[in-house]
């Protein structure tokens, strides 16, 4: 049984972590980092069998992709919190000379990080190769992949949902972070995005909706029960349902705070409603 | 001027179907993937023999890049294959993204490179990708000139371990490379030594120089002509001894003048050794429908056209 109240408190830690990224290099994006810290705290620390010794080609172990790059503070702090490199090094996020980039890259070698991603729309397509190769190795451990849904105005997020029904790769887990917001507004306004679940549907994926993914209990029961539909020949999609900014009410459910950062003041009233669980960095 | 003989022509795509179907068995990590266009890349053999290292994607390049940087993770070297405007300018994002910034180990092979893909015209002609692969960090360029060099081209990258773009055509061109020359990646080959001009040539435009070659030997020119099968890494000191030598320089490629082999000698020359260059490539221009033969000599690409540049140099000398 998961300890949710354990993940929970590490989740409270890891959106420290973002407002304090963010605040500390007055760049970077938190709105959508604090919508899916549950996922990624989930991920990471009860629903991955992987290792913190990182080795790119991750055989034996299951992989993780960030296709909406922008959210890298999250992904950050919950690979330092699980020991990929030293916690302390959030406190370089985005300045120079730092592994921490702007968006997710493997040019500065940080470990966790196995494709550069930012440019939208590619994860997917990395993912399912991935996905392959382990296919190819014999390898029986699974890829997850999380993209934002703005991202799906993206041409080769479809060309890669086609091909992955055709070729029956069904050791995925996607997951779309269905906020609702992207940066010009919400998604419905911007470019709607129609009925996601019909779309996924008619590329022959598996559907799984997730109504409140800042629930940490339904998120790690939702990619367990996704966990129990793969092998069977279909990829399995998760639409997860969350609040932008979530934790931080000033922040919540507005795309005002997809890419700004909290200003000195704004920082302390985040902080306010965040306990520190594990010290921060 | 050293004879240079054939018996037969062939194409250079079938240079790379060859050489990928021999990598293939060599290397149980090699695998395929084509965006639809299998009888065209020669890939047919492959996908016969390694069905299930072999994926066929559909008429969607831009995931066709991401799933091969992806297959890498795992140690798979992934070998995809469209026509050349479409493993470029297409793709551009998702090759600098996925591939070249992020070190896959990935190799872009391309046909149907250039003005000789002939009839279908401009909108296949890509004139531009030397330049933008050469442009990406990490990424090595590579533009074979006759079936029995691209095959061993082939093999070559297929142990190197970095993105690779292998730039190949359609036509059916001599082949004169021997069969058993090995195919060393950023090592220019000298074809035949001469005192008077430098010829740097790449891919079709090989054979074009050879020809001039002969031709500026009945005129008693004695052309040094260099075989640059690798535009990145640049053979900067085969470049260099020659031009210390001939003083000259003539480039030939079936590229756009900008972005390509002689920019990139261009560059190479004004930082380290100026001299006088006349370059043979398309000048600013797409292609159009036509024979290939005859979209050559219109363009400008033709074994005339490096003799008329080698004359023009002489006399800026």
């Amino acid at each position: 049984m998961p300890d949710i109240n354990k993940l929970k408190q590490i989740a409270s830690q890891v959106r420290r972590d973002i407002v304090r990224m963010v605040h500390g290099v007055q760049s970077g994006h938190p709105g959508g980092s604090l919508g899916c810290t549950e996922f990624l705290v989930a991920l990471y620390f009860e629903l991955m069998e992987h290792r913190s010794e990182f080795n790119m080609d991750g055989q034996g172990e299951d992989l993780f992709f960030l296709s909406n790059g922008h959210i890298s503070p999250v992904w950050y702090s919950v690979l330092a919190r699980s020991g990929y490199f030293p916690v302390e090094e959030l406190a370089t996020f985005r300045k120079i000379n730092s592994r921490l980039q702007g968006h997710p890259a493997t040019e500065e070698g940080l470990p966790g990080i196995r494709v550069a991603s930012g440019s939208l729309g590619q994860g997917l397509s990395v993912a399912l190769g991935a996905a392959l190769s382990k296919k190819l190795n014999n390898d029986d451990k699974l890829i997850y992949s999380l993209h934002g849904d703005g991202e799906l105005q993206e041409g080769q997020i479809w060309e890669a949902a086609m091909f992955a029904a055709h070729h029956k790769v069904d050791n995925i887990i996607s997951v779309v972070d269905w906020n609702g917001q992207q940066i010009d507004g919400p998604t419905l306004e911007v470019m709607h995005l129609g009925d996601l679940r019909a779309k996924w549907e008619a590329f022959g994926w598996e559907v799984i909706d997730l109504p409140d993914g800042n629930d940490m209990e339904a998120v790690v029961n939702s990619v367990r029960y996704a966990q129990t539909l793969t092998g069977k020949g279909k990829p399995i999609l998760i639409l997860m349902v969350t609040a932008m900014g979530k934790g931080v009410d000033f922040m919540e459910g507005t795309h005002k705070w997809h890419g700004i950062a909290p200003n000195d003041e704004q920082l302390e009233q985040a902080l306010a409603q965040l306990e520190e669980t594990l010290g921060d960095y | 001027m050293k004879k240079f003989t054939y018996t037969e022509k062939k194409d250079t795509r079938s240079g790379f179907g060859v050489g990928l179907l021999e990598a293939g068995r060599s290397n149980p990590r090699v695998v395929g993937l084509c965006a639809d266009l299998i009888g065209s890349l020669k890939m047919g053999d492959f996908k016969k023999e390694f069905p299930e290292r072999f994926f066929q994607v559909g008429i969607a390049e831009a995931n066709m890049m991401g799933l091969a940087a992806g297959l890498t993770i795992g140690g798979k070297i992934p070998f995809t294959g469209t026509f050349a405007n479409f493993s470029t300018g297409r793709v551009y994002d998702q090759i600098r993204q996925s591939i070249a910034y992020s070190g896959k180990n990935v190799k872009i092979c391309a046909s149907h490179a250039g003005i000789t893909l002939g009839e279908d015209g401009a909108t296949h002609q890509i004139l531009e990708d030397i330049g933008m692969m050469r442009m990406l960090p990490h990424m090595t360029v590579i533009n074979p000139c006759d079936f029995n060099q691209t095959k061993a081209a082939t093999l070559a990258i297929a142990e190197h371990v970095g993105p690779v773009y292998l730039r190949f055509g359609r036509p059916a061109v001599p082949v004169f490379t021997p069969a058993d020359q090995k195919f060393e990646i950023g090592k220019a080959l000298l074809l035949n030594e001469g005192s008077d001009v430098s010829i740097f040539a790449t891919g079709h435009l090989v054979w074009e120089a050879i020809e001039a070659g002969e031709k500026l030997a009945e005129a008693g020119i004695d052309a040094e002509i260099i075989n640059i099968h690798t535009i990145k890494p640049l053979d900067e000191e085969a470049i260099l001894d020659s031009v210390s030598k001939t003083r000259c320089v003539v480039t030939a490629e079936e590229h756009q003048r900008n972005g390509g082999l002689g920019d990139a000698i261009a560059q190479l020359l004004a930082r380290k050794a100026p001299a006088p260059m006349e370059m043979v490539a398309v000048n600013d221009s797409f292609g159009e429908s036509g024979k290939p033969a005859e979209l050559m000599k219109k363009y400008g690409l033709s074994s005339e056209n490096i003799v008329e540049a080698v004359q023009n140099v002489l006399k800026r000398k």
